[in-house]
């Protein structure tokens, strides 16, 4: 979708872009990061033409960029910058509604439009369309920034430190949002960040530069798991173990958990653990209802003789459950929290999704 | 800015006593004689006061309309990447426009364009251009370089960004050079008179040469009061196309 090959800028003397190729696929989310000053800002303007490379050619969706007109090109282009830059004089829907507006949207199609990507970020259209940015917190505008790229539907986003002015709260909800909606609209997306926990987070793909040069370019994972050279080791941080599980989640160790109902039988239930205990792996059975919902665990070590009534340990469910979308740094957490190596997986309705292992965690 | 409620308040005082002071003529001899006993003529004969009022009317609105599209416009072209270079030259042009006194601009006008109103007209045109060029340029370049990047990245031509958020922007800046710009003008206009350009300054003229006190209060009473009716009247329409911010 979005291909750079061999392209150079220089402002005067200085080279602040070399060289610099990679590709962007289509649906992708591409982070490129690295410290100030490495020319991620400089790549990223090169394909909106917002700055002229030096030498190289860009293309988009197959185009020569340099074949297109720069507005035209632009209209086409999502594009989101740390500073936001919503327009005072203009109200939250008139904001949003530039792009439409210039590329001559008849004006109940657009209206529509507003009110769609309003909802989508979570702004009540009744409440926000008619307010001026000046009323909106830093967050709220941020999100107005965002649902103003995506106004006329573009393929492809550019995004600039999007997140980069706003508190750690703001900025993780917004993140989750963005993601979300994310998943689900599939853009084209360039994201320009220096926060390598938000590049690991959210990125399909990491351009690492420095000093103008792509040192890596690969997956989240393939940065932490095999950094290319020391640089990129130092630039991740030595707790790349971590942030790699950062950007998994539970269901990706979701494995089906062993569960019995209350009007089991007390032969059964011992024939249950002799099964766990020959499985070798965990010594509890999870206990449900006839819905499939979490009531509480039994353990192997003095369940043998015991009624279900005598054995059941019934438990807080956001101290001893994960949730599906956790990520899996979450998860570990709890397990040494809890100093458990088994813990149940639950949805929204408390119903038993399956169970997660310490162990599996580990392997990976 | 005053709010509207005290420009409201404002104009239906100001606005009552104007049409009063210029329509009846009789008000001047009554509120004067007591003060002024020994005067023969109260009143200015050659022309009514309503006709002075138009004279004078005419020359602000057309310089100042002249200045307006003059100014505004120049201050968009430097302001432009293409006419940057000539930013510094046209506020050095504008800032010496400003020290000349207008005088010597009517003075030298003269010469050129002759005795009565056009010469007038040229000499507030060029008085009246320096707050509007100076606010104009200030205006555009205080719109921060967010918005214009924005505006850009967006797909904005450069005479869309011009239109559709630097002038709207830069609305309440321009407008008070403009505000400032009138007001000066319908100051100034009076001088106008000295050749014989008529308007308000010529009781204020005649009154001087032929020591009558009252001819020049009659010119200089309706000239400021006529300076506050057009200054609210801006402030108003200001507030009209003010937007919440």
């Amino acid at each position: 979708m979005i291909r750079l090959q061999a392209v150079c800028k220089n402002y005067g003397t200085l080279e602040a872009v070399k060289n610099l190729e990679f590709t962007v696929d289509e649906g992708e989310l591409c982070c490129l990061i690295g410290p100030s000053g490495c020319g991620k800002s400089t790549a990223l303007k090169m394909i909106n033409r917002m700055v002229e490379p030096t030498s190289g050619t860009i293309t988009v969706g197959g185009r020569d960029i340099r074949k297109m007109v720069p507005d035209q090109l632009r209209r086409g282009i999502g594009y989101v910058i740390q500073s936001i830059g919503l327009f005072p004089h203009m109200t939250v829907k008139d904001n949003i509604l530039v792009v439409p507006r210039l590329l001559k949207w008849e004006e109940g199609k657009a209206a529509a439009r507003a009110t769609e990507l309003l909802e989508l970020f979570e702004l009540p259209p009744a409440q926000f369309s008619e307010k001026y940015p000046g009323e909106l917190s830093g967050g709220q505008a941020q999100r107005v920034g965002v649902a103003r790229a995506l106004a006329a539907d573009p393929k492809i986003l550019l995004m600039d430190e999007p997140f980069g002015a706003l508190d750690p709260i703001n900025r993780e909800h917004l993140q989750n949002q963005f993601l979300a909606i994310q998943r689900e609209l599939k853009k084209t997306i360039v994201f320009v960040t220096h926060d390598i926990d938000e590049a690991v987070r959210l990125g399909s793909k990491v351009a690492l530069l420095k000093q103008g040069r792509l040192i890596q370019y690969a997956t989240p994972e393939q940065l932490l798991s095999s950094p290319a050279d020391g640089f990129v080791k130092k630039f991740v941080g030595l707790d790349r173990a971590l942030k790699r599980l950062s950007r998994l989640s539970t269901r990706d160790f979701l494995r089906p958990a062993a569960a019995v109902t209350m009007t089991i039988s007390p032969e059964e239930l011992g024939r249950q653990f002799r099964q766990l205990e020959e499985s070798q792996c965990a010594r509890y059975l999870w206990v449900i209802d006839e819905n499939r919902r979490l009531l509480g665990w039994i353990d192997a070590a003095n369940g043998g003789g015991m009624s279900l009534e005598e054995g059941l340990v019934e438990f807080d469910e956001t101290e001893m459950t994960v949730k599906e979308n956790y990520s899996l740094k979450h998860a570990l957490s709890m397990f040494v929290q809890q100093g458990v190596v088994c813990l149940p997986v639950i949805d929204e309705q408390r119903l038993l999704r399956g169970e997660i292992r310490l162990a599996d965690v580990l392997q990976s | 800015m005053r709010n509207l409620s005290s420009q409201i308040v404002l104009l239906a005082v100001t606005a009552p006593l104007f049409i009063v002071l210029a329509s009846w003529g009789g008000v001047w001899e009554l509120l004067l004689s007591p003060v002024l006993p020994d005067l023969q003529q109260y009143l200015y004969p050659r022309f009514g006061i309503w006709q002075l009022v138009w004279q004078h009317l005419v020359m602000v609105f057309v310089s100042s309309l002249l200045s307006i599209v003059v100014g505004v416009g120049l201050g968009m072209l430097v302001t432009r990447r293409f006419g940057r270079d000539f930013l510094p030259a046209l506020n050095g042009l504008a800032s010496i426009g400003q020290t000349f006194p207008p005088v010597a601009v009517l003075a030298l006008a003269v010469p050129v364009l002759g005795f009565g109103a056009g010469p007038t007209i040229a000499a507030l045109f060029l008085y009246g251009l320096l707050p509007i060029v100076r606010n104009t340029i200030s205006g555009l370049e205080s719109v921060g370089p967010e918005v214009r990047e924005a505006a850009t990245g967006m797909g904005m031509s450069e005479m869309q960004t011009l239109w559709r958020v630097e002038m709207p922007l830069s609305f309440p800046v321009i407008m008070a050079g403009v505000k400032t710009s009138v007001i000066i003008n319908i100051g100034t206009a009076t001088i106008g008179a000295t050749i014989g350009a008529g308007g308000l300054g010529a009781p204020i003229v005649t009154g001087l040469a032929s020591d009558n006190t009252a001819y020049i209060l009659q010119g200089s009473v309706i000239a400021a009061l006529f300076a506050i009716i057009v200054d609210t009247l801006l402030e108003m329409a200001e507030h009209l196309f003010a937007c919440r911010r």
